[in-house]
């Protein structure tokens, strides 16, 4: 058996200090505020924060959304985590793990004298029964709108095993958990990083929860009895209105410095704002571009993510002319992406060169570009015997996605420089929910458009593959190459062996050209100057116990 | 008066039922796939195909309908596609919000428009009548959302006097049992967040009353005007009975029935104004939560809601058909 040990790492929040000090992103602490109820000058208070919905569940396995995830990672915590700042998975629950040579059996070495918030000791019995609750989820209960992560990850469940990845889990002593897969699965440790695969108390789980109940939603345990390991504890989730979390007395690692943690919901981007700047709120997530300068302006704290998205401008291969790759590379050609983005996008976006950000795991330097170049453009348009041709454009209305918070503008910038190079553009604009997903990803009835992709966890199959894994109406190319490729890479047993493959995919990738990777943008936060602690994370782990308020 | 509101209660089941059916046929009429717009962006077939079999949108539309009535019959009004939630209990989360933001408009608006227009039709032709008059015009005009906008700028930007956001302090420990928080807080005795929760609820209420505000001045005046020059009253004031008596007796008595008819209008009309006051506030009520239900094609919330909804329209029309009867003995149906 070869060892790959990873490094013990220091607690989660030991690890997190360390690299707030080290952070460009550490908020100040040194600034005033006007509110006297934000609590008290010694760390402590009530810290309010406002994401855009509510949680649809608190039992994380079944869910799927951020904001459902917001409120496990306070009360959760997994086998994995992630390194501060990054969207790398490192060890939490788990301090560390060793593969075996075939990539089948992964060994979990589990953090010591770890409770649950209802007593109940973490050990390898608790992992294992996760893992097997997991897996023998009843049908009623697998459908995507559910489990909907271990479905599309481990594959399958014990009611249909066939493409199942997960075999067994043997506790072979307190403190050492052992995970059998069916076939080698790089992305096993990455994908262990998700909420949804939290440890969750089976005391708790046996005494408030049934997966085999009508709404699993609903029952106690989903609704007033979450109960993991995390730094906060469910006080209360007045429904509607709020949920109020307090800090674990008994929490392994730094304890939170704030009395209490209230998570509420305000739908609207700009009462988000607003909220923040009367200070009805410490803090709030998804702050629209529009509205971050005067927040700037009146001293108040603006955390941008670092990005972990992908937008592009898709080709439909299935319509003429965007079959003939000189069509392709001419548009590529057309494009400007510094203007797409200084136009239409927030600060900190990042030109995108490949379908991934380069904190992902096969991002390569060498593959093809295609420089802003219109002449280069005119002339391969010309080649193809399509100058002045007319193309149509569908873009979405009604939606500010993280990679894409004005599709309008970002429409019409493209639009002018795919009209300088002499194409006619032919506007399509749909409702993002239900009409353009349907249109564009259901249907063939559709030209060039724009579309992206958040990341969930640092897997390169979670882009390339998710992309241009199999044959799909988005795209309405058939490449058994590539397809063939993703399909390996993700059945390979390491990381290692892996990145030489998706470099060159992704080079591959950027040759066949069936888009244009444009940016790589992301959400942006705001806080009250006197928040100081708050670390972001490309993938939105981001746990309260580090915040405190400043009088 | 029993009898008459038992029969239009009783009216009341054709009516719901009538609505239940073009509600089912409406909601399904909208174009786009439920089970889509719930996976999102990168749903496989084989989910999507699913989760279709799983909220059986694949079977007939018929016996999708007689299986939603068998359910609606027992008191189960389905759960919500989005969120898996029971629609009774979002509901009854969310309306509460909605209704206390839209009587404490209406408050406002009768309390404030029925003495003005009274005012104003005694004073006709008068400065305080072209006042009210041209107020009342502004009134009418201005529209919501530009209001909320100047309200906040002006009472919370500048003056710093009122909360502008929530239905609540987020930093007040406040029990909820009724979802009405001013009412939560008497009933709980939490005379802190009934305060807090009556503070925020000023400015929402004036943005949202101000339109029926103008409205009910204008119509309590011109009612007013028309009693005034009546026979009965000269005669009234003929017998030298005291002016107090004439007004509160002959005049107001007389001119109420519009008004109540306004009023009874206007409430309807609230509850979808409601929707734009909530964005611009961050007021938690039903209107954004309605609004995505509509872009999502969650069948089982717009049906429960609006189904909802309509009932207590329905019921304001009855306590205005009651309300008729109290004032004027005439119309009064035993």
């Amino acid at each position: 058996m070869s060892v790959l040990r990873s490094a013990l790492r220091p607690r989660r929040g030991l690890a997190l200090t360390a690299a707030l000090a080290a952070s460009a992103l550490v908020l100040s602490s040194c600034a005033e505020s006007e509110r006297g109820e934000g609590g008290d000058a010694e760390g402590g208070g009530t810290f309010v924060f406002a994401g855009s919905a509510e949680p649809k569940t608190l039992d994380p396995f079944y869910g799927s959304d951020g904001e459902t995830f917001r409120v496990a990672r306070q009360i959760f915590e997994g086998l994995v985590g992630t390194e501060p700042g990054t969207a790398d998975p490192a060890p939490l629950l788990a301090e560390s793990w060793d593969v075996s040579d075939d990539g089948l059996t992964y060994t979990f070495d589990l953090v010591e004298d770890v409770t649950f918030h209802d007593g109940t000791p973490f050990d390898a019995e608790a992992v294992c029964f996760n893992f097997d609750r997991w897996y023998n989820i009843p049908e009623s209960a697998q459908s995507a709108d559910l489990a909907y992560y271990y479905g599309k990850l481990f594959r399958g469940f014990a009611t249909a095993p066939k493409d199942a990845v997960y075999e067994s889990c043997t506790a072979a002593d307190e403190q050492t958990a052992e995970i059998k897969l069916t076939t080698p699965y790089a992305g096993f440790i990455a994908a262990l990083s998700l909420p949804a695969f939290s440890m969750q108390s089976p005391t708790a789980l046996q005494e408030h929860h049934d997966d085999a109940a009508e709404n699993v939603n609903t029952t106690p345990y989903a609704t007033a009895h979450p109960t993991g390991t995390g730094p906060f504890v469910l006080d209360e989730w007045d429904q509607g209105n709020s949920v109020t979390l307090k800090p674990y007395e008994d929490y392994w690692g730094e304890k939170a410095k704030i009395d209490e943690l209230r998570i509420l919901a305000i739908a609207d981007p700009q009462a988000r704002a607003t909220a923040v700047r009367n200070g009805d709120v410490d803090g709030a997530d998804l702050i629209a571009p529009a509205d971050l300068q005067p927040l700037k302006d009146a001293d108040f704290q603006v955390v941008d993510r670092d990005p972990f998205t992908v937008l592009y401008l898709a080709f439909n291969q299935k319509t003429k002319p965007f079959d003939d790759i000189r069509v392709r590379q001419a548009i590529a050609h057309a494009i400007d992406k510094d203007a797409v983005v200084a136009a239409s996008l927030p600060e900190g976006t990042a030109v995108a060169t490949q379908f991934m950000p380069d904190t992902v795991l096969g991002w390569s330097e060498d593959v093809p570009t295609y420089e802003y170049d219109p002449d280069k453009a005119r002339q391969l348009l010309e080649e193809a015997g399509v100058a002045g041709a007319t193309i149509t454009f569908n873009y979405p209305t009604d939606v500010s996605r993280p990679y894409m918070p004005q599709p309008a503008d970002t429409f019409n910038v493209l639009r002018s420089q795919l009209e300088a190079v002499g194409l006619k553009v032919k506007p399509e604009a749909d409702m993002w929910s239900p009409d353009y997903l349907d249109r564009i990803t259901g249907s063939a009835d559709h030209g060039i458009h724009l579309l992206g992709w958040t990341g969930d966890y640092n897997d390169p199959d979670n882009f390339l593959g998710t992309f241009f894994g199999t044959q799909q109406d988005e795209w309405g190319f058939t490449n058994r190459e590539l397809f063939q490729k993703l399909a390996q890479a993700r059945g390979m047993a390491t990381t290692e062996e892996q990145e030489p493959l998706y470099a060159e995919i992704n080079a591959d990738v950027m040759e066949f050209l069936p888009g244009v990777p444009l940016a790589h943008g992301a959400p942006s936060l705001a806080f009250a100057p006197n928040v100081s602690g708050f670390q972001q994370s490309p993938v939105n782990d981001e746990v309260f116990n580090t915040v405190s308020l400043g009088d | 008066m029993i009898g008459f509101i038992l029969r239009r209660l009783a009216l009341l089941v054709p009516v719901l039922a009538g609505l239940s059916i073009l509600l089912f046929l409406w909601v399904r009429a909208l174009p786009g796939d439920p089970a889509r717009a719930l996976l999102g962006q990168r749903a496989t077939p084989e989910s999507i195909a699913r989760v279709t079999e799983t909220y059986g949108f694949d079977r007939p539309v018929l016996e999708q309908y007689f299986r939603y009535v068998g359910s609606l019959l027992q008191g189960d009004f389905g759960r919500s596609i989005r969120d898996g939630r029971p629609v009774t209990s979002t509901f009854l989360e969310k309306f509460p919000g909605t209704i206390e933001l839209a009587l404490a408009a209406l408050l406002i608006a009768v309390v404030v428009g029925v003495p003005l227009g009274y005012l104003a039709a005694r004073h006709r032709g008068r400065a305080l009548d072209t006042f009210v008059v041209s107020g009342s015009l502004f009134g009418v005009v201005t529209p919501v959302f530009f209001l909320a906008i100047l309200l906040k700028l002006v009472f919370a930007d500048w003056l710093g006097l009122l909360p502008t956001g929530l239905r609540q302090d987020a930093r007040i420990d406040a029990t909820h049992v009724t979802n009405f928080y001013v009412l939560d807080g008497l009933l709980t005795q939490e005379w802190d967040a009934a305060l807090d929760a009556l503070t925020h609820l000023i400015l929402p209420a004036i943005a949202l009353g101000t339109i029926p505000l103008a409205i009910i001045v204008r119509i309590t005046r011109a009612a007013v005007a028309e009693v005034i020059d009546e026979d009965f009253v000269r005669t009234a004031k003929a017998k030298g009975l005291p002016g107090k008596l004439i007004s509160r007796r002959h005049v107001l008595r007389n001119a109420l029935l519009p008004v109540v008819t306004t009023i009874g209008l206007q409430t309807g009309l609230l509850l979808s104004g409601a929707v734009l006051t909530e964005t611009v506030f961050a007021w938690n009520g039903i209107g954004r939560y309605l609004f995505e239900s509509i872009t999502q094609r969650d069948y089982p919330v717009l049906q429960g809601y609006i189904l909802f909804i309509a009932l207590t329209y329905a019921l304001i029309n009855l306590a205005v058909d009651v309300a008729y009867g109290i004032i004027d003995p005439r119309v009064r149906v035993s």
